[in-house]
């Protein structure tokens, strides 16, 4: 068994080293299998990086009421009265001002994108201080906090990072309303900070919304109460909305650029078959380059099985030095690049790709793959070579 | 020296199928080879002698018959099991010496011993004193690339001897060296014989190479035939 890994150990070194023959044919390997990695961790991240946004901006002590049937808050809808039941649910924390409760409005105004200079929709929230207690991880970056009743409002990070117009400071016009940036927010880079909040009770008067709200976000004890509220809704007529965490809201949200990731898988395993033609092809040529070599050691005694092993390894070698060169360039290219994109409700969603080290991992695997398939069958031959080639003169 | 037979073909047949065709090079061959003879095999092109030598070299297999080596069959093995025999008992050595381009001296030396349990140390030690042999001791760290072809085939036939087999095997080894540098290395091979015992079979086209061998055999359309007869 030493005996074998001796031997291995001698065929691998004497590949590696034997490279710079085929050194073209080597690179193209490389370079294509990189490119698999690359595209493929691309679309992975930015799925990643969606998701990440979305995910972390929901809690799991927070219950999220929805009209029955909207997939999301643009289509909801909860008046005045249905609020006022919603504050009576079971399991509802409350202080010495009552039930935590934020009922709020989700209208859409138009912004510029900085990076296409075109006309985009972001969301603007109606809330109260209340709402804004329950966003964890809430700073103001910059400013104040906008004033009740007044057409103050306070500008997400992501916004004033991806849209023109919205610093500090300056007057907005939206349709025949002005208003005015009093501050600039965070909550840590989820979804929160893709939106404008001001008052909610400005935004009903001002597009006529009477006393209603959408949708009503509600301090809970722990997610276990949900049932609870659940059974509550059910029992009174008068509600019709439906209850669930806000974490499970924002997880379903954020499956949304889950075909991206899907779509990166096809795009790049069609990919890789291109990949495995030209790594079979180099391969191939390799063994065939090494057949004298082979079939030499062959007759000093080395096994088949130290050929077989010599190109395996020398196909995964190959393979995986694409994939971490690919894995570098999408690091340095995606990871962290800023983008948005349509969420749930046809509003932009600023968000950054993510390269985790999850994805590295699927990134390599796919080179693995790729090395795999592209070293078995010259591996097959390169075990297969006569010895009596060691014997042949021509060269 | 003893006068015991090595290798022992009896009713050897060898031929090869391409598509229809079948070629036979070998019908009825018998032969021995005893222990510390060195043997020189000549005949013209196409008349068998690689085939011979790689039946003897356990590098192919008869289609009929028996090899013995050492009293035991060889005819019969896997190829794993000849793999591990010609590590043991056979060292090559070839026309256009084989060594591994991207090795040095040492290291292409060191390649059979690869193939024992011995230490990294002890394999040094071997290396050294076979490279000592074939007076190529300040040479070790070379590559192939930087030395002559006498000197390369040098390197090839320390890498023959280093792990001790008792049987050598050479095609054509001078075939592509000047007479004088020939003449060196056929020395050596001599030396090996003489002073080491090694029992050497050696396949050439060179009647003045074939002078140093202690006999001669000569092979046409796959059968020996005795000097005289070519001559006729
Ligand atoms: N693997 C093979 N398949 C088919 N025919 C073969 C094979 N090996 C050898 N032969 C044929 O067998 C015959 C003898 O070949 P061999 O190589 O033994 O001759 P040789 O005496 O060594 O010749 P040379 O002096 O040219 O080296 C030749 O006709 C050759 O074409
Ligand atoms: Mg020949």
């Amino acid at each position: 068994m030493s005996n074998i890994m001796s031997q291995s150990t001698a065929v691998i070194v004497m590949n590696i080293r034997s490279l710079p023959r085929r050194l073209w044919m080597s690179l193209a390997m490389v370079f294509a299998s990189a490119v698999v990695v690359a595209i493929l961790l691309a679309f992975l991240a930015m799925a990643k990086g969606f998701e990440a946004t979305m995910q972390s901006a929901g809690s799991d002590d927070i219950a999220f009421f929805m009209r029955t049937g909207s997939a999301a808050e643009l289509n909801s809808s909860a008046s005045k009265e249905q609020v006022n039941l919603i504050e009576n649910a079971p399991g509802i924390i409350k202080d010495e001002q009552g039930q935590l409760v934020s009922p709020e409005l989700y209208v859409i105004v138009d912004g510029v994108k900085k990076s296409t200079q075109q006309e985009a929709n972001i969301p603007l929230r109606g809330l109260s201080q209340r709402g804004v207690d329950m966003r964890k991880g809430f700073t103001l970056m910059a400013g104040r906090m906008f004033t009740p009743g007044t057409d103050e409002l306070i500008v997400g990070a992501g916004i004033l990072r991806e849209f023109d117009g919205f610093d500090l400071g300056q007057e907005i016009h939206f349709g025949k309303y002005t208003w005015k940036v009093v501050g600039v927010f965070s909550t840590g880079g989820n979804v929160f900070e893709s939106e404008l909040w001001a008052d909610a009770k400005v935004i009903q008067n001002l597009y006529n919304r009477g006393s209603s709200y959408q949708t009503v976000r509600a301090r809970i004890g722990s997610p276990d109460d949900i049932a609870a509220i659940n059974d509550y809704l059910k029992s009174e007529p008068r509600l019709t909305h439906e209850v669930q965490t806000e974490s499970a809201y924002f997880a379903t949200q954020g499956k949304s650029l889950e075909y991206m990731a899907i779509f990166g898988w096809v795009i790049s395993s069609i990919m890789a078959l291109g990949a495995l033609a030209g790594a079979l092809n180099t391969m191939y040529t390799s063994v065939s380059d090494r057949a004298m070599e082979i079939a030499t050691l062959r007759a000093i005694g080395f096994s088949s099985m130290s050929a077989f092993i010599g190109t395996m390894v020398e196909a995964m070698t190959l393979a995986v030095l694409g994939s971490l060169v690919g894995a570098l360039v999408a690091f340095i290219f995606f990871d962290g690049l800023n983008a948005s994109t349509l969420g749930g409700s046809f509003t932009q969603v600023v968000f950054s790709f993510q390269l985790t080290s999850d994805l590295f991992v699927k990134g390599i695997t796919m080179a693995l793959v790729i090395g795999f398939i592209s070293g078995v069958f010259p591996a097959w031959r390169a075990a297969r070579v006569p010895v009596i080639v060691a014997f042949q003169s021509a060269r | 020296m003893s006068s015991q037979n090595l290798f022992e073909l009896s009713q050897v047949a060898k031929r090869f199928t391409k598509g229809k065709e079948t070629i036979s090079i070998f019908h009825d061959l018998n032969m021995q080879i005893k222990e510390g003879d060195f043997l020189a095999i000549m005949g013209p092109s196409g008349s068998g002698k690689t085939t011979l030598l790689n039946l003897l070299g356990g590098v192919d297999q008869p289609t009929e018959g028996q090899i013995t080596f050492d009293g035991q069959r060889i005819d019969n093995l896997s190829e794993g099991q000849l793999a591990k025999w010609r590590a043991n008992n056979i060292g090559f050595i070839f026309q256009f010496y084989n060594l591994m381009p991207m090795l040095n001296a040492a290291r292409n030396v060191e390649l059979p011993l690869l193939l024992t349990n011995m230490s990294r140390s002890e394999r040094k030690q071997q290396v050294k004193v076979a490279l000592e042999l074939v007076g190529l001791s300040d040479r070790a760290s070379h590559m192939p690339s930087e030395m002559s072809g006498g000197q390369q085939q040098r390197v090839a036939i320390a890498r023959a001897v280093v792990s001790d087999p008792k049987f050598l095997l050479c095609d054509e080894p001078t075939g592509d060296l000047d007479r004088q540098t020939a003449d060196e290395i056929l020395q050596t091979l001599q030396l090996l014989n003489e002073k080491f015992g090694k029992t050497i079979v050696m396949v050439t086209h060179d009647p003045s190479a074939a002078k140093f061998a202690k006999h001669t055999v000569h092979l046409n359309k796959g059968e020996f035939v005795k000097a005289e007869e070519l001559l006729v």
